[in-house]
């Protein structure tokens, strides 16, 4: 399923494929409704992101923020190939993994606003959401921990006899920690039903790639833990669509891991707020240029896959739900401080 | 039949805690065990714990992992929370630093972070005590960092039947359970009912009654008091050992009843006195019962340094008996 021989041109893609990253072969496309529905969820996270922003620039909520805009593609193709029954473990700058999986917006923003209807009451806040009903099962803030909880998942669906599968996020800084290196290792000798996906944006907070990771391809480092590994272009549907679907098939027919590397681009910097500093006006611009979301909606258009006003009518209704998110979790109250005692364990300790 | 006596059989913690893991894989399915060398075709364990549960439960219920502690650590908390019972196996306490992040950060705040949805109810068996010049990265207890962590249960026993009767509360327990493993008691035998169930975690034992003082102890310094607390009587002195089983949530109620009942306590562990969990026990029974002491709460533990290999300093940095004994011989002679 997976050999280093070339099998497609490779034309017109922002980076070139390594010499020993591997490429896939058998690729499957999406249809009209599914690139549709991939589009519907890349626009719930960008107007959920922009929506996010303007109540934290007019001081409504007190959070750091992640921006995740620019990195729409990766989770939303993923979440279009997975079930209500899969499972992610993601990050603490990955409200779009969760957005993509369908989570409710009401609960998440009022756990963004810290506030008692919020999906964890308001004790975890936007780093550690967490969503069972939409498979959202671990929001980490620790880079790299992801990883070895996505296995101990992943080895319930081979106890269970499911087809479940497990998808861990993280970044590219998160694959120069030792729980990549040590999760990839058990996944691959258990032939584990998880894929990691790691959304390569080119910086580990402020580092630059190459100043802080030895390879040029992660993907690469997959060779050495005897799984598949791909690098895909996170800012395109298609070829999101056919490694996504690669690795999940993969996995359902337990085949074990896949490693997918997905090039991206972090419009928004580190943490919302930062001067970009670490970054030339060109690299960005460039990537501001290929909006992944812009480039997506016209070839939507250009495909007769939707109209302008189709689009125009799907944008308005996602920002009408978000919106009553808002608004629900302005309303919300907060917890008691008697919570400060439940949740420690599962038995309340008194007063 | 009701007063007939249970039947007792002899045996050491180390078999207490292989007929534990039978026990609890034989009554729930959901019952997984893993770490380094757990399985059969790896011998069992190194000490040969785990011994014929693979070949019993299948090799997918049962399974050596890679020396990767985070990654095991890892996925007992991923199969614990998609509803597993996972007993892991870090071999010796000290290689429980390289999984800290998994346990402190996930396994023991998980439900609290969210909400109460997430539950991690595994377990991490892990073994460690001097005694055996196994040196600075091999022996040492750590119990403390633990107890300081809101979220996660401390175990440690000190006789075979509490080996069992604490494992098989601290497996079918909804919360995350470290369950340490001492080296000094985990072979010695004692008698252990057939029949033995589960005991309660968070509940005190009073290993041998006294008038004079208390010595509030655990796992492997349970042992030392004991043998203190038979000195102690040929001078006169009734030490009564209190055994904490658990070391969190400890029993406090134990404890002060003891306390107030003696009115002198010292508190005895294996673990560096500096900032060790005798501080916060001796601080409560100070708190609690000012004006009924009859002397200051003491705490007795290792020395501020790292353990030591040769065997005239590992013999200092452990408690022994005799340091007990003085202390309580000095206790019970404050004015």
């Amino acid at each position: 399923m997976f050999s280093p021989r070339s099998s497609r041109g490779d034309k017109a893609k922002p980076f070139e494929r390594g010499l020993m990253s591997q490429t896939l072969e058998n690729r499957a496309s999406p249809d009209a409704a599914t690139q549709l529905d991939i589009y519907r969820r890349m626009v719930r996270i960008e107007r959920n992101d922009e929506f996010t922003r303007t109540q934290i620039r007019r001081g409504r909520i007190t959070a750091p923020y992640y921006s995740a805009r620019g990195q729409e593609v990766i989770p939303s193709t993923l979440s279009n190939l997975m079930t209500d029954d899969d499972v992610i473990c993601t990050i603490y700058r990955g409200i779009h993994d969760m957005v993509a999986k369908g989570m409710p917006l009401r609960p998440l923003w009022a756990e963004i606003c810290g506030r008692i209807d919020g999906t964890c009451k308001g004790k975890g806040g936007p780093m550690h959401l967490t969503h069972p009903e939409t498979g959202v099962m671990v929001t980490t803030g620790i880079v790299g921990s992801s990883m070895p909880i996505a296995n101990g998942f992943a080895w319930a669906s081979l106890l269970d006899g499911s087809k479940r599968v497990t998808v861990a996020y993280f970044g590219d800084g998160a694959s120069n920690i030792g729980a990549f290196h040590e999760a990839l290792n058990l996944a691959s000798v258990w032939k584990l039903p998880v894929i990691f996906v790691c959304s390569n944006n080119g910086f580990a907070e402020h580092t630059r790639y190459e100043n802080a990771t030895s390879v040029d391809f992660i993907s690469k480092r997959a060779i050495g833990y005897g799984m598949p590994g791909y690098t895909v272009d996170g800012n395109d549907p298609l070829d999101m669509y056919a490694h996504a679907h690669a690795a999940i098939e993969r996995a359902r027919a337990g085949d074990g891991p896949t490693l997918l590397e997905c090039k991206t681009f972090r419009f928004m910097g580190h943490v919302f707020g930062d001067a970009d500093s670490y970054m030339t006006k060109e690299e960005k611009d460039a990537a501001l240029a290929k909006d992944p979301l812009v480039l997506f909606r016209q070839k939507l258009l250009d495909d007769g896959i939707a109209t302008e006003e189709q689009l125009e009518e799907m944008k308005t209704s996602i920002e009408a739900e978000v919106q009553d998110a808002i608004d629900f979790a302005f309303e919300s109250g907060y917890a008691s401080v008697d919570e400060l005692r439940r949740d420690v364990f599962a038995e309340e300790i008194p007063a | 039949m009701s007063t007939e006596t249970a039947e007792m059989l002899k045996m050491t913690g180390q078999a207490a805690i292989t007929a534990a893991l039978f026990q609890a894989m034989e009554e729930d399915s959901k019952v997984l065990v893993f770490g380094e060398d757990v399985a059969d075709r790896e011998g069992g364990g190194v000490m040969g714990t785990t011994r014929g549960l693979s070949t019993k439960f299948g090799d997918l219920r049962v399974r050596s992992t890679p020396i990767a502690e985070q990654s095991i650590v890892g996925a007992a908390v991923g199969a614990a929370m998609a509803g597993y019972k996972p007993v892991a196996e870090i071999m010796l306490m000290n290689f429980i630093t390289v999984a800290m992040d998994m346990i402190v950060n996930h396994a023991a705040k998980l439900r609290f972070m969210s909400g109460g949805q997430s539950t991690v109810p595994l377990v991490i068996r892990t073994l460690t005590g001097a005694g055996w010049q196994t040196a600075g990265q091999h022996s040492d207890h750590y119990e403390g960092w633990f107890a300081h962590t809101a979220g996660i249960k401390v175990v440690a026993p000190a006789t075979p039947a509490d080996y069992k009767g604490l494992l098989l509360s601290a497996i079918q327990d909804p919360d995350p359970v470290l369950f340490i493993e001492n080296s000094r008691t985990l072979f010695v035998p004692g008698e252990v009912a057939a029949d033995q169930g589960p005991i309660p975690l968070g509940k005190a034992r009073v290993a041998r009654e006294g008038t004079h003082i208390s010595l509030i102890t655990y796992s492997g310094m349970v042992a030392n008091c004991l043998a203190a607390a038979a000195e102690l009587e040929t001078q006169g002195i009734s030490a009564e050992v209190i055994d904490l089983r658990t070391v969190s949530p400890w029993d406090k109620d134990a404890v002060l009843a003891s306390a107030d009942k003696t009115g002198r306590a010292i508190v005895v562990h294996e673990a560096v006195r500096h900032f060790g969990p005798g501080g916060e026990i001796a601080s409560t029974i100070q708190e609690e019962l000012f004006r009924k002491l009859k002397a200051p709460v003491r705490r007795l533990g290792a020395p501020y340094s790292a353990v030591p290999f040769a065997k005239v300093l590992e013999d200092a940095f452990l408690v022994q008996p005799a340091d007990i004994a003085a202390a309580a011989k000095a206790l019970c002679e404050y004015d």
